[in-house]
């Protein structure tokens, strides 16, 4: 388990950590808590001569929330996110996701940004960002640019970020007072990833659906936003047959592959119960 | 690979090291400096065995490059100890309540118990078994762990009230 070598570099600003991905190219790469990309170089499924590590970066820290948006830096951690009561008023759906990630261990090292960043299909913020319609951040040698985290997502490790890009921050609209939430996980135990999870939001007026977005994480090779299923549930009275549309909508969407998960008609249908699990509990928080 | 200039700071003490920049922490710690109460129970992120607390966060030191800890205050289990080098509060109850057997993780348990209760110095049972959730045993069955640390919690808030 000992990674191959590299050369470590500690910058303390966004500018000199991308000199040094722009004078290295693909030899380089940032690491932040180090807790997906660490295991991945023990197993030497990554290897690169230059590890540029964004700890020190100031700019790249803090949780802000600023009339209607609510802006994270990539390198708050899993733990900062679950223990700011700011972030909990704004949109209290990204600590009930956080606290289902990983352990606390892990929580206090995981950042956002390298969660959202790093493209794996296990990852539970980037489909929770996607239910949020969370704007992603990209700094590079040619200045900065946004990327919609429904856009982010190409494959699996294969994201719309360029090597030599950082990502700095999350931009994240604030969802309107009163609306209903959850993000819901069935995993074999604490600290494993999802074999299905669903981040849901909607809101409703007068008993009919105003609102609704919903997304899968873990049961394709990129997270999901069910665009249908949202759409099945706006306009509804959110009963039987809405949610019923809702999900098999969202099973549409989804193409899980067979693991040590479980085989395909397992996930489909766990994928259905923790769909059917979260709308209903955001229906409940609904006000 | 050049090797790489460390400094941090080890249960109260600095110390300075040249290191290979691909050395694990707990590597560093067992092999370099001879912290051997940290363990090596899996080596992929996923026991706890190798917990130290690392400016305030439990850390699984398999999964930190030593460069990482650059310029860190670290504390081991070897540095819960009391000022005359008897057992700890939280070390002294989980010999108490036969918070072992074998002792393997045991290292790991207490590192992270001292923080979760510098955080939430008043947990619940359950508060504990989701801030230990991290660590593995083997042997245990959990039981005798959690009340551990809830008599540890208990013994520390017993010493705060009487220091005030
Ligand atoms: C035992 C265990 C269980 C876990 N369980 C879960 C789980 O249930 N759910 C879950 O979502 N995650 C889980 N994880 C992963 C964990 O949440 C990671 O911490 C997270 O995925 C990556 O964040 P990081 O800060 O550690 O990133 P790193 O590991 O440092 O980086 C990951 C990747 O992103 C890139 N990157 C990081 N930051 C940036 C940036 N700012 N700009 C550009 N690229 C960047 C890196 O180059 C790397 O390729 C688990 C990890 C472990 C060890
Ligand atoms: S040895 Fe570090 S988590 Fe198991
Ligand atoms: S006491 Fe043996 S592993 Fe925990």
């Amino acid at each position: 388990m000992i990674p191959a070598g590299f050369e470590y570099h500690r910058p303390a600003d966004v500018a000199s950590a991308l000199a040094i991905l722009t004078t290295h190219g693909d030899e380089a790469r940032v690491i932040a808590g180090g807790h997906s990309l660490i295991p991945m170089m023990k197993l030497r499924m990554a290897e690169m001569g230059h590890l540029v590590d964004l700890q020190d970066i100031t700019e790249l820290k803090g949780i802000s929330v600023d009339g209607d948006t609510i802006t994270i830096g990539a390198m708050t951690t899993q733990h900062e996110l679950i223990t700011s009561d700011a972030l909990a008023e704004a949109a209290p759906i990204i600590r009930e996701a956080a606290l289902v990630i990983a352990d606390p261990q892990v929580r206090y090292m995981g950042t956002i940004g390298g969660n959202v960043a790093n493209g794996d299909p296990g990852n539970d913020m980037p489909g929770l960002m996607q239910c949020l319609d969370a704007t992603y951040i990209l700094v590079g040698p040619d200045g900065m640019r946004p990327v919609a985290a429904r856009e982010f997502y190409e494959a699996a490790y294969f994201t719309a970020r360029e090597d030599e890009e950082i990502l700095t921050q999350i931009s994240i609209p604030r969802p309107a007072p009163g609306t209903g939430y959850a993000y819901e996980k069935q995993k074999r135990k604490i600290g494993d990833y999802a074999t299905a999870a669903s981040g849901v939001m909607l809101t409703v007026a007068g008993g009919t659906c105003t609102s609704a977005s919903i997304a899968m994480t873990n049961l394709a090779d990129t997270p999901i936003w069910a665009e249908a299923a949202g759409a099945a549930l706006v306009g509804s009275d959110l009963g039987e047959d809405a949610i019923t549309a809702a999900i098999a909508a969202a099973k549409d969407a989804i193409d899980p592959v067979a693991d040590n998960r479980g085989p395909v008609e397992f996930k489909m249908h766990v994928a259905g119960v923790i769909l059917r699990r979260a709308i209903d509990r955001a229906i409940a928080r609904a006000g | 690979m050049a090797k790489q200039h460390v400094k941090m700071t080890v249960n109260g003490k600095e110390v300075e090291a040249l290191a290979d920049p691909r050395t694990l922490l707990i590597h560093f710690l067992r092999e370099d400096l001879k912290i051997t109460g940290p363990h090596i129970g899996c080596e992929t992120s996923h026991c706890g065995a190798c917990t130290v607390d690392i400016d305030g966060k439990s850390v699984k030191s398999c999964t930190m490059f030593v460069g990482q800890a650059h310029g860190a205050d670290i504390t081991t289990v070897e540095g819960l100890v009391n000022a005359d080098g008897s057992l700890g509060v939280i070390q002294e109850m989980f010999r108490e309540h036969h918070g072992l057997q074998c002792g393997y993780c045991t290292p790991g348990m207490i590192t992270r118990a001292h923080r979760l209760l510098q955080e939430n110095p008043t947990p619940t049972e359950e508060d504990i078994r989701f801030g230990m959730a991290g660590n593995l045993c083997r042997c245990t069955g959990y039981q005798n762990i959690v009340k551990a640390v809830a008599h540890a919690a208990d013994a520390l808030n017993a010493q705060k009230e009487a220091a005030e």
